[in-house]
């Protein structure tokens, strides 16, 4: 193998703060080369200064060598620089959504590329040629395709579009810069085989850039970890993966895998400067979904330390509650159950003769989309629904965009009007109540959203954001009540005064469940949590929820499309798929043993953490 | 699409018919009674009464609308109360003149706009691209009928480049009808430009932020030719959006201009059959006005639904 790209000492600053501390990368031809990090890593960073397309505050010093340039990426120039885009170094983008011009046929956009750089035979024949490049890439009916506006297409067939231009002249070296984290799990898999087979058959370089270990482990030779701007380790996947150096390649490992201490609770990332490993224990792990590989390697290399992992990592050591593992009077598990054929009314985790928490019963939401002239088109996003909750279960819901858990979820906390059908919750009516006579819902059942950026009002102090929910209840209590909880999720009482910019997304995050939890509801609804957050943050938000669900007597309805995240937070699951709940039952049995093929298909998309060898 | 410009057509109809509405109740309940003031103070109750009659003034307000509005539909735009002649030709006349003026005050603000807007965008934060950015400020601030009047006094009064007022028709030369047009055109164009050249770079600026710009340059473009073959045709689309808006102003404008360079146009016709108490008149202009207004904004959505695909498939 020959040295295709080479940096070194690549350093990017943004005025007088340095974002990239000198980073090292190698990249041999045809190689795939994991480069893995957290928010804020550098990550993305890296891939612009390579690709000459920093925004112009920041400035790039070091070097960056590409096999038959004379001259050094890093400081080509815009002209210069532009000549290799696209032609010697690709790169597909994270957001299929936007990545696109919304103006033109998708078609022309992908002649483009090739035009661009001087495709022999002129722009019919580059039409010609991008309908092939479209073929290529599996979007059916090429030729229509070709002729599509992007916001004709899924989020799927974007990047299909996307990976066809990157792939158009037969690049070096292709960046891939989280291309399927926007994308479902199975669509994930497709993209990812796709991305996989184009690049072994032009014999191209790929640098994948992510935050989930799963598909590094699944499509990459070498993998590089990146923290704070800085190489950790680097190495062979195989020799990193399963003897990682490095601690908190460890711990990243540990927490990606959901890995789990003596206690049974999640590992979190340790405080590097702390000097504290963490603890992992092997047979906790192996219990883990398809990840055993690496998270047992990770145990067994971590368990020389003695220290168990539980410090958060953002500041709020002593706050968390550890409660005894081992939860009081565990709920008993409903009955593994599938659709049945026949719609007939299927009522999913019911146990006779039992008094649930929620019952849901043929829950519909039909919305009505006005058509043109005439017919209006109806779209089941909820289509007869009916499942029970019983107390202190934890619940959850997994489904991929569109299933209709996110519909589900706003039908059973009133935030949207069911069609047909009955919610009860604590023996009460939730369906057909006007909004205003809904106040003990409030109260009963509470929310903690996905974007802990969006979901707190940006001009509202953290003690006016926690105690909103509580009405009637006077100043001086408001205050107590809201040290209180922001103690329960481990904030400083110091928090109360200030604003929610201030904070992480990790600390926003917590901020939300307090505030969902101030009004000591029964049931705490959780839609995709933890879903924004990186993964050593998501292990303490996680480790958060089962602690407050303890200390409170919650029921969790935990809505989520990462079914190893819902493996790991609730003892009973259902399957959603196309507004129907197709299977339900105990978490381990439905991932062990699914019985409907979607259910099948969904845990056998998902990415794994194994080590290539195993 | 064919379903969209149907619908917009329809949209157009109802607004127009709403607003014949309007037009016609305000004017009507506008005291005063036309037949006295034609007929002068020595009129006795019995002209003035034989005259309301005549003019269908003694029927009821509804009665009188839907005439009003069958005389509309057959292009027919009433009698004038001064005159006694059909005032539709010369309603027309004027709208031919208002019109030509409003499209060259048009091409005057595209003219500026685009590269200024650009050049703005582009040189964003360096002392050129700030200079234009501050020029544009101080366009926006002038009234355009200072414009005009210091158009005129430079280029007519001093150097007699150009006339300082009046109309040719082009029908009648267009040589003169140039010469005649340009002051004017600027005096309205210019104000415009500046306004719609700030549109045209704070859109520019913020199509630059997307991400299919950085895909753009991802494929091999430079800056520069990203922004040419992506950003501006995207950045239009809000500029388009605003340029509806202001071809409605561009229209009320030009009821200034028009009297600043003694222009026959809908402006100037306004202004003296308010002074002549002539409510057919006045209803004529204003309906046709607004008329113009609606029809030009429903071809700025047509115009927006064939830059963006998006809208084609309209909910």
């Amino acid at each position: 193998m020959s040295t295709l790209l080479q940096v070194s000492g690549l350093r990017v600053q943004s005025g007088p703060r340095e974002l990239l501390h000198g980073i090292d990368l190698r990249v041999e031809r045809g190689e795939r080369v994991g480069l893995i990090g957290e928010s804020g890593s550098g990550k993305t960073l890296t891939l612009l200064a390579l690709m000459g397309l920093l925004p112009e505050a920041l400035r790039a010093t070091g070097a960056a060598r590409l096999d038959g340039e004379d001259r050094d990426l890093l400081t080509l120039g815009d002209r210069a620089s532009a000549r290799l885009r696209g032609r010697r170094v690709s790169m597909v983008f994270q957001e299929p959504m936007t990545a696109l011009d919304p103006l033109l046929p998708v078609g022309r956009q992908v002649a483009e590329i090739l035009t661009l750089h001087g495709f022999a035979g002129g722009a019919r024949a580059a039409r010609g040629r991008s309908v092939e490049l479209l073929d290529g890439v599996g979007l059916p009916d090429p030729g229509a395709a070709a002729r599509a506006y992007p916001h004709e297409l899924s989020g799927g067939q974007r990047q299909r579009v996307m990976l066809a231009m990157a792939m158009a002249n037969t690049p070096d070296l292709l960046l891939a810069d989280e291309p399927t984290t926007a994308l479902d799990v199975t669509v994930q898999r497709r993209v990812l085989d796709l991305m996989r087979e184009q690049v072994a058959r032009s014999g191209t370089s790929l640098v994948f850039v992510t935050h989930d270990l799963g598909i590094v482990a699944d499509l990459c030779d070498r993998v590089v970890i990146l923290r704070d701007g800085a190489v950790v380790e680097e190495g062979p996947l195989d020799r990193v993966f399963s003897a990682p150096q490095h601690p908190y390649t460890r711990s990243l490992l540990a927490v990606s895998a959901l890995a789990t201490d003596a206690r049974g609770r999640l590992v979190t990332v340790v405080d590097l400067g702390s000097g504290t490993t963490g603890a992992v224990s092997t047979g906790a792990v192996s219990t883990g979904a398809g990840m055993t590989g690496a998270a047992t390697a990770a145990a067994g290399t971590q368990a020389t330390g003695a220290v168990p992992a539980t410090t958060p990592a953002d500041g709020s050591a002593d706050a968390v509650v550890v409660t005894a593992p081992g939860r009081p009077a565990a709920p008993q598990p409903g009955p593994h159950e599938v659709l049945p054929d026949q719609a007939a009314p299927h009522v999913f985790n019911h146990l006779p003769g039992d008094a649930p928490l929620l019952a849901v019963a043929e829950l519909r939401r039909t919305y009505v989309r006005p058509h043109r002239i005439g017919r209006a088109t109806h779209v089941q996003a909820v289509r007869d629904v009916s499942f029970e909750v019983r107390e202190g279960q934890r619940f959850g819901v997994v489904g991929e965009s569109g299933s209709g858990k996110s519909t589900l979820l706003r039908l059973v906390t009133g935030l949207d009007q069911a069609t047909a059908g009955s919610v009860r919750i604590g023996g009460r009516e939730v369906v057909g109540t006007p909004e205003r006579a809904l106040g003990w819902l409030r109260r009963t059942a509470q929310i903690v959203f996905q974007d802990p950026m969006g979901s707190l009002d940006p001009r509202m102090r953290i003690a006016e954001v926690v105690t909103e929910p509580l009405r009637g209840v006077g100043a001086d209590e408001r205050r107590a009540r809201a040290a209180e909880v922001l103690d329960a999720v481990g904030l400083p009482a110091t928090a109360l005064d200030r604003y929610p910019h201030q904070f992480s997304g990790g600390q926003r995050q917590r901020i939300a469940i307090a505030r969902a939890v101030v009004t000591r509801p029964q049931l705490l609804v959780a839609d995709e949590a933890v879903s924004s957050l990186d993964v050593s943050v998501r292990a303490q938000v996680l480790n958060l929820l089962s602690d407050l669900a303890d200390e409170y007597g919650l029921t969790l309805l935990f809505v989520s499309h990462d079914l190893a995240v819902v493996r790991r937070t609730c003892d009973t699951v259902a399957v959603m798929n196309e507004g129907r709940i197709v299977e339900c039952g105990p978490t381990d049995q439905v991932y062990e043993h699914p019985l409907h093929p979607y259910t099948a298909e969904l845990v056998a998309a998902a990415p794994r953490l194994r080590a290539a060898g195993a | 699409m064919l379903l969209t410009v149907l619908r917009r057509l329809g949209v157009f109809a109802l607004t127009a018919l709403v607003a014949s509405v309007v037009v016609f109740v305000l004017l009507a309940v506008l005291p005063g009674d036309p037949a006295r003031a034609q007929l002068g103070l020595d009129a006795t109750p019995d002209q003035v009464a034989a005259l309301r009659h005549q003019l269908g003034l003694d029927r009821s307000l509804p009665a009188q609308y839907v005439h009003w509005l069958g005389q509309l539909a057959t292009g027919s735009l009433g009698i004038s109360y001064s005159t006694r002649a059909p005032v539709g030709p010369e309603v027309l006349n004027a709208m031919q003149v208002s019109l030509l003026l409003v499209l060259a005050g048009m091409v005057v603000a595209a003219l500026i706009a685009l590269p200024t807007g650009l050049l703005a965008a582009v040189r964003q934060g360096r002392a050129d691209g700030a200079a234009l950015s501050a020029a544009t400020q101080v366009g926006i601030s002038v009234p355009s009928f200072l414009a005009g009047l210091l158009l005129v006094t430079v280029f007519a009064v001093r150097l007699h480049w150009l006339p300082s007022g009046g109309w040719v028709a082009p029908v009648d030369g267009v040589g003169g009808f140039l010469r005649h047009l340009v002051l004017p055109a600027l005096a309205l164009g210019l104000v415009r430009g500046a306004i719609l050249s700030r549109y045209l770079r704070s859109a520019l600026l913020d199509v630059q932020r997307e991400d299919f710009m950085r895909t753009a340059r991802a494929k091999g473009m430079t800056r520069w030719q990203a922004l040419r073959r992506h950003g501006l045709r995207n950045a239009l689309v809000p500029v388009v959006t605003v340029t509806g808006v202001e071809l409605a102003g561009l229209l009320v404008g030009a009821v200034v201009i028009e009297t600043v360079f003694v222009i026959p146009g809908l402006g100037s016709l306004l202004l003296r059959s308010v002074a002549n108490r002539d409510l057919v008149e006045v209803q004529a202009v204003v309906m046709v006005v607004v008329l113009l207004v609606l029809a030009l904004n429903l071809l700025v959505d047509l115009v927006y639904v064939l830059v963006d695909p998006r809208l084609r498939r309209a909910r």
